[in-house]
């Protein structure tokens, strides 16, 4: 492709083409890890990481690999990054890795990162390449907090609790008590929670863009006649 | 509107749903009648409270989208619901669990797959189910209202417990509440006990509850036959219900009887009478077709009696229900009772073999 401008870039990855609301990639680890901000922040850093460094290293290396191996050679990229990943996160961030267990190493199989991958990286400079890995991953990684943040309020009746396993020893006591103990709405950490909390998020944007679109084509209606949105 | 057939013979539909909804109202009076003597006033006042938010919730759901609101209040199906609802919760609970419940009920099982008519899962369990998963504790508070040492509570004491938690002096909480047949059974079992000195340390135990849920069962049956009379449901499900958990509990019960209670037992405890008549039958989301209630029936029995045996809940009903809502459009697709004047046809890929001759 020829020229990227960087704000069709960012809008694509925070809103239209968000790999949480619209393209639905990366379902596993967001209903899984959703439960709380912490673990739903700790897992976003280590995609947003995972998506920028391999969608770099795969556009850097795209004009060497020849087409019929690319896909293996773009899995042992992201493979090698997440690796790296893990073994930091399990050097500094000893706690949560243990929180985020198997789905630490599970985001090589997180469809969204090979999606960007294959679809942009390979096809684009490095530079654009970098920045798509860094607003998709945004994009995904702001719908998995916001499913923690709801689930989290709903379910513990908490905000940021354990938030020293991410933030360090000073974050030991900005755990918010939001809900009484006895208001826990158990179903929120379940599984069917974060399926019905992902269910809101989407219905909600929808909502949004059609309210949006009917705006705006009022708005040229009564623009290009304007008799008729004087009757209106 | 109705409109008076003028030539002959045409048929003349009889029930509106409003009709059939004030007929499953009446089927459920004697069981509810039954449940207020035996369970006290908290019956009542989580009936009156789920009815009040259910019909506030579908309100506010038809203004959000735009449909009217008078014909869908007045049909009376929300009251069914939430009343239905409202029966399977315990009589001793905070208000807000029949006010939670029939929200969620009717906005998330009902008004958001389209409204009556539509919704895949049956939304009275679809209620309580939720609330059972989420406030395991509060969801346990059983008790009688007769005195058993902690004192009965009238109804004003009962609106104080339900509203604020407040007891009146000299009661205590531990007096009021007992375990539900089922519980004791499971919690005897899981103790080591043999189940047949589980099931008669209910009756010596003065473990009132027992003999209860036989009275219950009666005047459900009772309002369920009221319900096959009127023509307002067929006896397909609530047979095909009992018979399931017959030959499954006699099946267990015969292998290891040692360790299952026995057929009389699961059918005459917790929620089977009640379910294979009230819970099952729901027109909206039981198979439609006679072979196909045969089935769903007799897999909610099924089920209700494995998940009793072998769950982490003591009754199985509800999520028996549910489990067989979901393959409805599966038993649905392979029962289609034949079209008159057609042979029957195997079903193929194709479509092929409707054979017309």
């Amino acid at each position: 492709m020829s020229e990227v401008s960087y704000r069709e870039l960012t809008v694509q990855g925070l809103w239209k083409n968000n790999p949480g609301l619209v393209q639905i990639l990366g379902m596993c680890p967001m209903m899984a890890i959703s439960n709380t901000v912490v673990n739903a922040m700790g897992l976003a850093l280590a995609t947003i990481l995972t998506m920028v460094i391999s969608n770099g290293l795969a556009s850097a290396i795209r004009h060497w690999v020849r087409p019929e191996v690319r896909l293996p050679v773009f899995v042992m990229v992201v493979a090698s990054v997440v690796t790296v990943i893990e073994l930091l996160m399990n050097a500094y961030l000893n706690t949560l890795y243990h929180v985020l267990g198997i789905f630490l190493p599970l985001i090589v199989t997180n469809c969204i990162v090979i999606a960007r991958v294959e679809g942009f990286a390979a096809r684009n400079r490095v530079l654009p390449s970098l920045y798509d890995g860094l607003m998709m991953g945004l994009g995904f990684g702001l719908v998995l907090v916001s499913l923690g943040v709801i689930r989290e309020i709903l379910g513990f009746g908490t905000l940021l609790a354990n938030a020293q396993q991410l933030f360090g020893s000073v974050a030991a006591h900005w755990t918010l008590h939001i809900l009484p103990e006895q208001a826990h709405f158990l179903l929120a950490i379940l599984p069917p929670g974060a399926f019905m909390a992902l269910a809101v998020l989407i219905a909600l944007k929808q909502g949004f863009e059609q309210r949006r679109a009917a705006r705006i084509s009022q708005k040229q209606l009564s623009l290009a006649s304007p008799a008729i949105a004087g009757v209106q | 509107m109705k409109f008076p057939t003028q030539t002959a013979p045409l048929p003349e539909a009889q029930n509106s749903v409003r009709r059939v909804m004030l007929i499953v109202l009446l089927a459920l009076m004697p069981g509810t009648l039954v449940a207020i003597a035996l369970l006290g006033w908290g019956v009542l006042i989580n009936i009156m409270l789920a009815i009040a938010a259910g019909l506030l919730a579908e309100a506010l759901m038809l203004k959000i989208r735009a449909r009217s609101v008078r014909p869908a209040i007045y049909d009376g199906s929300v009251v069914v619901l939430a009343w239905i609802f409202a029966l399977c919760l315990p009589n001793l609970g905070p208000w807000w669990l029949p006010v939670f419940g029939a929200i969620f009920a009717v906005v998330v099982a009902k008004q958001l797959y389209g409204g009556l008519g539509f919704n895949l899962f049956n939304p009275a369990m679809v209620g309580y189910v939720v609330l059972l998963i989420s406030f395991p504790e509060p969801m346990t508070r059983w008790g009688p209202a007769i005195d058993v040492g902690g004192g009965a509570l009238n109804f004003m004491q009962s609106l104080a417990w339900s509203f604020n938690g407040v007891l009146p002096s000299g009661v205590g909480y531990d007096g009021l509440s007992v375990a539900t047949p089922l519980d004791h059974v499971r919690e005897q079992l899981t103790a080591g006990a043999p189940i047949h000195n589980a099931t008669l340390s209910l009756f010596n135990s003065g473990h009132l509850l027992q003999a209860w849920n036989l009275w219950l069962g009666l005047a459900f049956l009772a309002g369920g036959l009221l319900m096959l009379w009127r023509g307002v449901i067929r006896w397909h499900i609530p047979v095909a219900v009992i018979t399931g958990v017959l030959v499954m509990s006699g099946f267990l019960w015969l292998l290891d009887s040692a360790k299952h209670a026995s057929p009389l037992f699961h059918l005459l405890t917790g929620a089977t009478i009640f379910g294979a008549f009230f819970v099952a039958t729901d027109p909206v989301t039981a198979s439609t077709t006679p072979r196909g209630r045969l089935i769903f029936g007799f897999g909610i029995g099924v089920l209700t009696v494995l998940i009793r045996s072998f769950g982490s809940y003591p009754d199985g009903v509800a999520f028996a229900v549910l489990l067989m809502n979901l393959s409805v459009p599966l038993i649905d697709y392979y029962t289609q009772p034949k079209v008159f004047g057609h042979k029957q046809g195997k079903l193929q890929p194709n479509g092929a073999g409707e054979g017309g001759k």
